[in-house]
């Protein structure tokens, strides 16, 4: 409230802040617990929510309990367990199986017991470039809720490149084709970076608008412009040779360069943000605008600088899909990449490094939920009601620290204030 | 006295410059009609026929039959004076009404234009329109009710979804219940799917208000809870036992008398329950809103909560009351789309109608009336995306689509007039 009202005085104190935050590291131990605390609890309350819900979910644990309650109770906890464990071994693996193909040395039993973990870490990869994409934004203090929109885009310029453009060695056509989906992204991103910075008009609203002119702009080129001469279904030609992304292993593993790209994007966003002057700008006009034009900061400048940012990380995860993944460009290919990344961000403190574990983690219950679909009949879905919670429980950790009874409270970096639609502000 | 006067006329005038915009605006439209509906097409022979009775009512009446390149002319003409009169003398503060006109007349010659040589069903059309509009506007009143309270939401969509589900299982369950009215269960899976809309408007309010979270990251828990909560029911309840995605549907009821006028009467009295519904929310939350206390004390609430409190408003239970209000609004709508549109649930099937409907709200200044405007616009571009695919007009349905998106960033942007949203929107209220 204050910094509307009393934008000088508050900006000088926060400038202050800002720069003395880094002498400030009294226990650094203490510190990083605190950091993890509530992002570790609210995954974990989030996965036991999560049981409960499979549970009342089950017909199994119904039928058990007009037996008898000990029975119920008893079916109850199996339906949890055996879908969590299923769970875990579409994510991670059997140990067991893992143990029986290394023992028997045969190559083909060794990919598909070393499959699940490669499976899981190549379902992390676009969420790394998503939550990166958001991530970045809050920081600068911009909110972008395009990034389903971006990611879509960013694969529709890649792909047309991956598949018109030929007669490249694929280390030109690889970076080449990374490049045009990160314009592609920029570029949605950059208009509504570019409104809000001239017009005012919000970007959370605007970004809502771009994702569905996005859907419908690739709903049109699939039917029509970019449309696989001789197919059926709206899909566009497959990328060339050179523009995929090299896979390490053979079928069926299809873990790919992309992981290790997200990982060097990752250093080079946090080297961006925590290490260069521009970062610093967008990081300080972030946490106080005010603050940022007191300073001396071009404002606007961050503003359009920030979204293009986020809007090409975006669409690098589009890329990534599309040169690693699926080789063409298909009708819903991205299924809420866009969403997920907003929890990704705030699960990760708006840190790469924070963001690099919770895409970890996403993607492996993503695709330990595959896994438990077939084994534990428990539909794919779960996973976005586990990822709701844990959204809450990391957005209001006062619900976490009334629940576990924590005394610290833990100052969450780069959340952005929300101060009207736009127009008169 | 004399100094506020002219301050009020400062505000209703309109900038020479933004005239002159304008004008050439309008005389853009007019280049329009005449570039690529007038120049280069054989139309000197062509009639358009328009159908004035929707499929299947009574009585029919015959078609308008419609000479295309005169009408195209009297079109362009009429745009392109409109734009002249613009430039020269200004419409003051007409100049929107001005402005709706010249879009309604370039629609007219698009339409005309896509009829010419063939037949349109314009009652089917514009029937389609207010069908369509329905579930926006009643989307659009849930956000307004939400953000002149000073709360957004963007959760109208997570809402309508889960609404209509719910809506759908209940009312499929209910579905053989006697209780002396015809449709029982039917009526008891509304009134389920009302609650559900207020059972996650309770959690908005207390994640955005009680904990002060973001309410943009509130919102879109709400949304991706019920994107994978309703899709996690339909595949392991609905899809397996389609007994219970099987509720039925609202029947039509016609206005006797009333129906039987020609042209308006199929479109307006003869629809199932949602659509009369919404007109009476319409009129009601309109002069709620704007003439009575309840809703100067909401308005306050949103605009500047401090004055507000210090007046003796209790902001909090006013903003939880709003909110809750707003979803059960989302609640209403949400059971159109399952118990009044198709009697099933699918997955996903809002399909993006709550962020129309966000963008109806804000097309429409966050006025109900203007909403209703705006669904009506909105929907107008649906029903004719499909119209034109059996038209066969060579324009992709895709960017007819797109036409609401465009739209509303064009209003948010301040080209055409600035809208006024709740001043204290988004931020949570903290007692001193």
């Amino acid at each position: 409230m204050n910094a509307q009202e009393n934008p000088k005085q508050d900006a000088g104190k926060v400038l202050l802040e800002e720069i003395q935050k880094p002498i400030q590291h009294p226990k650094a131990g203490s510190r990083v617990l605190q950091v993890i605390a509530i992002p570790f609890l609210a995954v974990v309350t989030g996965l036991l929510l999560g049981g409960v819900f499979i549970i009342l979910t089950s017909e199994e644990v119904y039928a058990a309990f007009r037996q008898s309650f000990g029975s119920g109770l008893l079916a109850a906890w199996r339906a949890a367990w055996q879908s969590y464990v299923a769970l875990f071994t579409g994510a991670i693996g059997d140990p067991a199986r893992i143990v029986a193909a290394l023992q028997s040395g045969d190559g083909l039993e060794i990919r598909r017991a070393f499959n699940p973990i490669l499976e899981s870490l190549v379902n992390t990869t676009p969420y790394i470039f998503g939550g990166l994409a958001v991530a970045l934004g809050f920081r600068a203090g911009v909110f972008n809720i395009g990034v389903e929109g971006q990611i879509f885009i960013g694969a529709a310029t890649c792909a047309f490149v991956g598949y018109s453009v030929s007669g490249l060695p694929a280390i030109l056509h690889i970076p080449l084709a990374l490049l045009a989906g990160a314009l592609g992204g920029a570029l949605w991103g950059f208009i509504p970076g570019w409104l809000k910075a001239k017009t005012g008009g919000h970007e959370v609203i605007n970004t809502i608008m771009m994702n569905y002119i996005a859907f419908r702009l690739s709903d049109w080129l699939l039917r029509g412009p970019m449309k696989a001469p001789g197919q059926h279904n709206p899909v566009s030609p497959k990328i060339l040779e050179t523009a995929m992304l090299p896979r390490f292993f053979e079928s069926p593993i299809r873990f790919h360069l992309g992981f290790f790209i997200a990982l060097a994007v990752a250093y080079l966003v946090y080297w961006f943000m925590f290490k260069t002057t521009w970062g610093f700008d967008l990081r300080m006009v972030g946490a106080n605008p005010h603050a940022g034009r007191y300073a001396g900061s071009n404002v606007t400048r961050n503003i359009v600088l920030a979204m293009t940012l986020s809007g090409a990380l975006a669409g690098l995860a589009g890329a990534n899909e599309v040169m690693g993944v699926n080789h063409n460009l298909a009708m819903a290919f991205s299924s809420g990449y866009g969403f997920d990344s907003i929890a990704l961000a705030l699960l990760g403190n708006n840190h790469p490094l924070g963001v690099v574990l919770a895409s970890l983690l996403f993607g492996t219950l993503r695709n330990g939920a595959t896994r438990m679909q077939v084994a534990a009949g428990i539909p794919i879905d779960i996973i976005a009601i586990l990822q709701a919670m844990i959204l809450m429980f990391i957005a209001a950790p006062a619900i976490i620290r009334t629940i576990y009874r924590l005394r610290f409270k833990v100052q969450v970096e780069g959340a952005v204030t929300i101060r009207g639609w736009g127009g008169k502000s | 006295m004399n100094n506020r006067s002219s301050y009020h006329r400062q505000l209703e005038e309109v900038s020479p410059l933004r005239q002159r915009v304008m004008g050439i605006v309008f005389l853009l439209f007019a280049l329009a009609i005449f570039v690529f509906f007038i120049s280069g097409q054989d139309l000197a022979a062509k009639r358009a026929s328009f159908g004035l009775t929707p499929g299947g009512a009574k009585p029919e009446l015959p078609p308008l039959i419609v000479a295309v390149q005169p009408a195209l002319y009297l079109f362009a003409v009429l745009c392109a004076v409109a734009g002249g009169v613009q430039i020269a003398r200004g419409f003051k503060r007409w100049t929107n009404w001005i402005l709706g006109a010249v879009v309604g007349f370039f629609i007219l010659a698009f339409l005309t234009w896509a009829a010419a040589g063939k037949s349109l069903n314009m009652a089917g059309l514009l029937s389609t329109t207010l069908v369509k509009a329905v579930p926006l506007t009643l989307g659009a009143m849930s956000g307004i009710l939400c953000e002149r309270a000073g709360v957004f939401n963007i959760a109208i969509e997570g809402m309508m979804l889960s609404a209509a589900m719910v809506g759908c299982l209940v009312g499929s369950l209910a579905k053989n219940v006697q209780i002396g009215i015809p449709n029982a269960g039917l009526w008891i899976g509304l009134l389920a799917a009302i609650g559900t809309g207020a059972l996650l408007a309770v959690l908005h309010g207390v994640l955005s208000i009680k904990y002060k979270i973001n309410q943009i990251i509130s919102g879109t828990i709400i949304n991706i809870l019920s994107t994978g909560f309703t899709s996690y029911i339909s595949a392991k309840f609905m899809q397996p036992y389609p007994e219970l995605n099987n509720p039925g549907i609202f029947p039509q009821w016609s206005f006797p008398g009333l129906s039987a006028i020609p042209f308006f009467g199929p479109i307006l009295f003869q629809n199932t329950l949602f659509v009369y519904a919404m007109f009476v929310f319409l009129i009601v939350l309109q002069v709620a809103l704007f003439k009575t206390r309840w809703g100067l004390r909401l308005r306050s609430v949103g605009e500047h909560p401090k004055a507000a409190d210090t007046l003796g408003i209790n902001v909090i239970r006013t903003r939880y009351m709003a909110v809750i209000l707003s979803g059960m609004m989302a609640g209403f709508a949400g059971g159109y789309f399952s118990l009044g549109s198709v009697g099933r649930f699918d997955e996903v099937m809002t399909a993006g109608r709550g962020f129309i409907a966000l963008a109806a709200m804000i097309f429409g200044n966050w006025m109900p009336l203007g909403a209703f405007g705006a669904g009506l616009l909105f929907g107008f571009a649906d029903a004719l995306a499909t119209r034109l695919t059996i038209l066969q007009i060579r324009i992709p349905s895709e960017f007819m689509l797109m036409a609401p998106y465009i739209a509303t960033m064009i209003v948010l942007a301040g080209v055409v007039g600035r809208g006024q949203p709740p001043a204290a929107g988004g931020v949570p209220y903290e007692k001193e």
